[in-house]
């Protein structure tokens, strides 16, 4: 659940050189490497150190000084999988991902295109209101929110992680602040010829929107997929948990078998490190295609 | 808000006639309400009216089940005395205070060590980048793993240079610490997306300006590109300081607030009033009193920052 005070400043796009460095000219050496490797596989240790130990036995894992495993356990992957819901929760997480990052993806732009681009009466107000509840901390609502799901009869179900979160604040205000900074002379041009206003966003301003979408979307999946506390309170049943939550009770009941435990961590994370692998891409594709600044 | 009013109003003399401004002028109403309609409910229901019940329960004693009893202001003095929140409130300033600095600053540097063009540029910061997508429940996974006492791998490197074992998360002295480099060690690669994005904003001629001058590359970058970041370190300050006031996950995962309440950090406090002794009123209290810490720190931050930033000038 994204619940941030504050946006961003806009991005502009922070890996400029991407084709630089991998490109024809030769050069010495550079003795930045010295502080970039060292920095870089400090980085990596955490992530390195759970893939070996996800491959080892618990005897090689419990021995001090730890030394790399003789062979690869490819059978602990294989008793994760048996000992715990893991596809479930997986399927769980790329459900309630896919609803709320399609419906955020729906409601704010439309909602933050009004907000940009339309006057009406009460839209002042309303923005007001939209911008205080994006200062109020998640922790405040947290509570109530439980009593407004438990009173759809939504608690330990998939729906609590996905009505509350149709729609964000945030996403509104991104959406608003993408809207507001793109020239309006074609939707004017669009609304002389005599189209209306849901004419004028849907076959002028919808096919504009592609990064500022992409942005939101991974922005989104991200804030769903990264959510604890929220699913924590609002689901009990195993086979309603997301893959953070499903970690965490993982976690808990096998606490000493720690190739068990980095073998499950690393399944868990390995879906989004390869979306962002592809996101990272498209993110800095898709600003330099559209040349925002 | 100030472009909005053009649309209409342009269309108008073209058009040259009231009735048609006047469809419009319709038109933009009932699309306007169309538009934002669906956030408008949920917003509403799941943003709006959750604040306001939450300062209801914080005047009642409720236990989430039964209907709740009003007892006026008794919650929010019952925090004044209360040794166990005055004890999360310090845990969590030690831990703010630690963890802002050196993250911010600490993204800075990285930062700057990875503006530049030198092969192996795209690994160096996909190291920095990717733990910033990994979770919070599995960040703290791995350092548990990592920092384990008996087993883990920084007491083997500690070792190998003749420091004895530490305790880390079981060690009430050094829990908190801990948490402050596993949570660095998460959040340092929003800070370098957000000064790398901000270091392509600073305009090359004023650094060749500098060099010219004969002022060396490291001078440049504090004196001409660091006041040149104000603005994404005073974000960075914000965003940071707001997120560390909430911090909850690692600790669920790796301490519950051990060991002898060194990590119990105020969200976890609040969690714990909430759902283990189904306080509610009570955790509402403390709820609100975290917003408005939160409030508070942030407008300091921002006016100071303003200041600094004019000072400067």
């Amino acid at each position: 659940m994204a619940h941030p005070a504050l946006v961003p400043p806009v991005l502009v796009d922070p890996l400029p050189e991407y084709e630089d460095s991998v490109g024809p000219r030769r050069r010495r050496p550079s003795a930045w490497h010295l502080l970039l490797l060292p920095l870089s596989l400090v980085m990596l240790t955490p992530l390195a150190w759970m893939v070996v130990t996800a491959v080892s036995t618990v005897q090689e894992s419990r021995q001090f000084p730890p030394r790399l495993p003789s062979s690869i356990q490819w059978s602990n992957f294989v008793a994760v999988w048996t000992t715990a819901p893991f596809g479930r929760w997986l399927i769980n997480t790329a459900v309630v991902s896919a609803i709320v990052v399609a419906s955020n993806l729906v409601f704010c732009s439309l909602a933050g295109y009004a907000f940009a681009r339309l006057r009406f009466r009460g839209s002042g107000l309303a923005f007001m209101l939209l911008l205080a509840t994006l200062m109020v901390p998640f922790q405040v609502v947290l509570i109530p929110t439980l009593l407004i799901v438990k009173s759809f009869g939504l608690i330990d179900h998939l729906g609590a992680l996905i009505v509350p979160n149709l729609v964000t604040a945030f996403g509104v205000f991104m959406m608003r602040q993408f809207f507001l900074a793109l020239p309006p002379e074609l939707e004017e041009a669009g609304r002389m010829d005599g189209a209306s206003r849901a004419g004028v966003f849907l076959k002028i301003v919808t096919p504009l929107m592609g990064p500022a979408l992409a942005t939101l979307a991974i922005l989104t999946f991200l804030s769903i997929w990264n959510d604890f506390l929220w699913p924590l309170v609002a689901i009990q049943s195993p086979e309603n948990m997301t893959m953070q939550l499903g970690l965490s009770t993982f976690q808990g009941s096998h606490l000493t078998d720690w190739p068990l435990l980095m073998a499950a961590t690393l399944m868990s994370q390995l879906p989004v490190i390869l979306l962002f692998l592809a996101g990272q891409r498209m993110f800095v594709r898709s600003i330099a295609s559209s040349g925002i600044k | 808000m100030v472009r909005t009013a053009e649309a209409p109003a342009a269309s108008a003399p073209v058009e040259g006639r009231p009735s048609v401004l006047r469809r419009v002028w319709w038109s933009d109403h009932l699309a306007g309400w169309a538009f934002i309609s669906p956030t408008v409910v949920l917003i509403g229901l799941f943003g709006l009216v959750p604040v306001v019940w939450a300062f209801v329960l914080s005047f009642q004693q409720n236990d989430l089940i039964s209907p709740g009893k009003w007892v006026g202001l008794a919650n929010y003095k019952k925090l004044l005395h209360d040794p166990l929140f005055a004890n999360s409130v310090r845990n969590t300033i030690v831990y703010t205070a630690v963890f802002v600095p050196v993250s911010v600053i600490g993204a800075l540097l990285v930062a700057a060590a990875l503006n530049r063009r030198v092969r192996g540029i795209t690994f160096y910061r996909l190291a920095v980048f990717i733990p910033v997508v990994t979770s919070t429940v599995a960040t703290a996974t791995m350092f548990s793993w990592l920092l384990d006492p008996d087993f883990g791998l920084v007491n083997a490197a500690l070792s190998k240079v003749g420091i004895a074992s530490q305790g880390f998360f079981r060690d009430p002295h050094e829990a908190l610490m801990s948490i402050v480099l596993m949570t660095v060690w998460g959040w340092l690669g929003f800070g370098v997306i957000i000064y790398l994005a901000a270091l392509q904003s600073v305009p090359a001629d004023l650094l060749e300006a500098a060099a010219i001058d004969g002022c060396s590359r490291w001078r440049a970058f504090w004196r001409v590109e660091v006041p040149l970041l104000a603005p994404a370190t005073l974000f960075l300050v914000i965003w940071l300081t707001i997120n560390a006031l909430q911090l909850f996950d690692e600790i669920f995962v790796t301490t519950k607030g051990g060991p002898v309440g060194a990590t119990t950090v105020v969200v976890y406090y609040l969690y714990q009033q909430a759902f283990q002794y189904f306080n509610g009123g009570y955790a509402s209290a403390i709820a609100y009193v975290l917003f408005l810490a939160i409030l508070v720190v942030t407008v300091v931050q921002l006016t100071a920052g303003r200041r600094l930033s004019h000072a400067e000038r």
